[in-house]
This record gives structure tokens, C-alpha cells and sequence, in this order.
């Protein structure tokens, strides 16, 4: 009935889902705006579906969900920290854009040696990459979703 | 990748003006990087989106960096379905020649200058969509 | 073939519903997250054109959403119906492709 993207190996619940292999692109950063928030559950309910997330792509301000410096109040959810738990737990592809990120001054060590910085705050299982990874990420997966304002 | 059968449509999804946020520019930089991919391209220009292609346009008075001259390059990097839609023109008291003039060269025509702009109502554009493989909004 | 469209802007501000509205395709979903989801409460002046859409669309609101904006079961407009995350992923499946009107 309905045309679903080359069927993977997965554990669906569901009986009318086959698993499938989403990228996630976040054009928003944690807190102003519900995009990371929303972008988080929902990558958590399709892990949990037994789909596979092929890559989450940070862009625009979703650059800022990639730094380990924010500190919000203890009653309140770390977004960073939450998706460095998710990524560690189902080894996922956090990708920073590189061109958003450099604008907004979200680094990785490397980034900073060379553009003479004094440190990074890049989190643990974020990495900086290009555009390219983008769109490699919308030509790999059989859905893409986009999170933004 | 370049590889036909990895060929997917790419469709971005422009409703948002230019300056007042980076949306714009920064879709136009993912459109610059993806042109290196091959894919299948086209470009959107819905509601505030068609502010996007006004001629005329001068940021330097702002302290902004200018990008307008990007969208008439996009000929070169093999982009040339942009497609704006008549109705968002018309709710903002435009017209197509109050639109930036974008062209491309078409090489199987002895590179003859060929209008990248392709004018379309709602319905057309609810198809285009419709027959799309990966949807960028920004 | 059909599309999800997402709408996550508030219909009493801004134009996304509207427009995802005038672009979407018979037997295409819509699902109304974050701020979107006021519109499918009852009562307001967007309910008439989602229910005059009802007939062409299958539209769907985030239940989270809903609740963590006072939207309570009750006030849901008939036809709309509330789904969770796993929910969203499931639409998301079943589409061909998901368009966001941000």
C-alpha cells in the first residue's frame, strides 16, 4: 500500500513499518526554540522503532546544541547532554556544520589551533564537518527530517 | 555518487526573506556545496521567499554582507529550476520583473542565455513537491 | 506517494499552515507539532478551514505537544487525531517524503 525505502534489518514494532534509515537536520539551537527538543524525541522514538538514523545534521544556530559549555539550571533538561548520551548509545553521526559553526564560534580542537583559538567546546560525540555531509546525509537516508523555526 | 542510480531529487524550500535572519543565505550555501553532488536540484520560492530574488538589492548600508549576485550564479553551477510562485509574488505587489534577471547557459543549445526562473501557481507547485525525494526547508 | 507535511508555527501568527494547506495533495498527512498544534483546538478561527480540509488530508496533532500547551482531549477538533513520537516516526514512514513548513 504504501512505497517504503529498501527494507534493513531492525526490530519493528509496528506491523505496517519496515525499518528505514532517517537523517535528521536541526536548523536551530537548544532552548529558544522547541526544534532540538523535538528533533531528540522523535530520533529517540525511531531507535527505539528499530530504525536506523543515519546522520543528525546541525545547521544555522543548531550549531549551538554541539558546545559542552552550556550549564542550564539543574530542573531543567541538557540538550547537549542528551544527545551526547544518545549518540553514545547507539554509536550516532552528530555532524556540526562547519560554515554555521566557525559563524557562531562552536570548535573542535583541531579548528582552534588553526584559527588561533585558546580552546575548543566542541561535546563528546559531536564532530565539525562540511555541508557536504548534509547532503550526503539526504542522499543516503530513505526520509529526511527537518527540525527548525 | 554520481553514480545514476544514486541520483535523487534535492528540493529546497524557501520561505523566508533575506537579512532579517540567515535562513537565505545559509540555504544558499548548502545549494553551492550540493551542486558538487549531481543530484537532481531545484530551488522553491514560496511566501517571504520571493523576496529572495528582488532585483535591486543593496546590504551594504546594513554592515551585512550582500549575497544577491549568488542566485545569478547559480547558472554555473548547473542549478536552474527555480521556481517562484505567482501567487507569493502577487499577495506582495510583485511581479516577475521586479525579480533579479537569472539565467543559465544551455549547452545543447549552443549555450543560448536561458531564463533559470520558472514561474508556477500553487497547484503546479503542490505537484513538484509531490515529486521530490529529499525536502530542505529552511 | 504521499508527503508528511509538518507544521510547527502557530496559525494565529504565521502563514506555514496555510501554505502547507494550499500545497499539500489529496491523501498527503499533515502534522501539527509544537506552536502548530493550537490550531486544532476547537473554537478557534483556523478550525473552519481544518475541518473543511479534513476531506482531503489526513491530519494529526503531537499529543505532547498538546498537553504541555493546555490542550486537553476534549477540545481536539473532530477528526484530528493525537499522536506520540512513535507515532510521528510512523507517519514519517509512511511517507514517500516529509516536507517542513517552517
Amino acid at each position: 500500500m504504501f512505497e517504503f525505502g529498501s527494507p534493513r534489518e531492525g526490530l519493528v514494532h509496528s506491523t505496517s513499518e519496515v525499518a528505514l534509515r532517517f537523517s535528521i537536520q536541526i536548523n536551530e539551537g537548544p532552548y529558544t526554540h522547541q526544534a532540538s527538543d523535538t528533533a531528540y524525541q522523535f530520533t529517540k522514538a525511531a531507535l527505539e522503532k528499530g530504525h536506523e538514523i543515519f546522520r543528525v545534521f546541525f545547521y544555522h544556530d543548531g550549531v549551538n546544541n554541539g558546545t559542552r559549555y552550556t550549564v542550564p539550571p539543574q530542573d531543567d533538561r541538557n540538550l547537549q547532554k542528551l544527545w551526547t548520551e544518545l549518540a553514545e548509545k547507539h554509536k550516532l553521526d552528530l555532524v556540526v556544520c562547519i560554515a554555521a559553526a566557525q559563524r557562531r564560534g562552536i570548535l573542535d580542537a583541531n579548528e582552534a589551533k588553526r584559527q588561533g583559538k585558546d580552546g575548543d567546546n566542541i561535546a563528546p560525540g559531536f564532530r565539525i564537518s562540511g555541508l557536504g555531509q548534509l547532503i550526503e546525509a539526504g542522499i543516503q537516508a530513505d526520509r529526511l527530517i527537518v527540525f527548525g523555526d | 555518487m554520481s553514480d545514476e542510480q544514486q541520483k535523487k531529487k534535492f528540493f529546497y524550500l524557501n520561505r523566508k526573506a533575506p537579512y532579517g535572519t540567515i535562513y537565505a543565505l545559509e540555504s544558499l550555501e548548502v545549494v553551492l556545496i550540493g551542486a558538487a553532488f549531481e543530484q537532481d536540484v531545484s530551488l522553491a520560492f514560496v511566501d517571504d521567499g520571493v523576496f529572495q530574488l528582488m532585483d535591486n538589492q543593496d546590504a551594504a548600508g546594513t554592515g551585512m554582507k550582500g549575497f544577491s549576485k549568488i542566485y545569478r550564479a547559480l547558472g554555473d553551477y548547473e542549478v536552474r529550476k527555480l521556481y517562484v510562485e505567482k501567487e507569493s509574488l502577487e499577495t506582495r505587489g510583485l511581479s516577475v520583473e521586479d525579480l533579479m534577471p537569472i539565467t543559465y547557459e544551455d549547452e545543447d543549445e549552443d549555450y543560448a542565455e536561458k531564463p533559470s526562473i520558472i514561474l508556477v501557481d500553487k497547484s503546479e507547485l503542490a505537484k513538484i513537491i509531490a515529486d521530490q525525494d529529499v525536502v530542505m526547508s529552511f | 506517494m504521499s508527503t508528511l507535511h509538518t507544521v510547527n508555527k502557530s496559525a494565529y501568527e504565521r502563514n506555514a499552515l496555510k501554505s502547507c494547506l494550499d500545497h499539500a495533495l489529496p491523501g498527503d498527512a499533515i502534522l501539527l507539532i509544537e506552536d502548530g498544534v493550537y490550531a486544532a483546538r476547537k473554537g478557534g478561527s483556523i478550525a473552519p478551514a481544518l475541518t473543511a480540509a479534513k476531506g482531503n488530508f489526513k491530519i494529526y496533532a503531537l499529543g505532547p505537544d498538546l498537553a504541555a500547551r493546555g490542550v486537553v482531549a476534549g477540545q481536539v477538533l473532530e477528526g484530528i487525531e493525537t499522536v506520540d513520537y512513535a507515532g510521528f516516526v510512523g507517519l514519517a514512514a509512511d511517507a514517500t517524503r516529509v516536507c517542513a513548513w517552517l
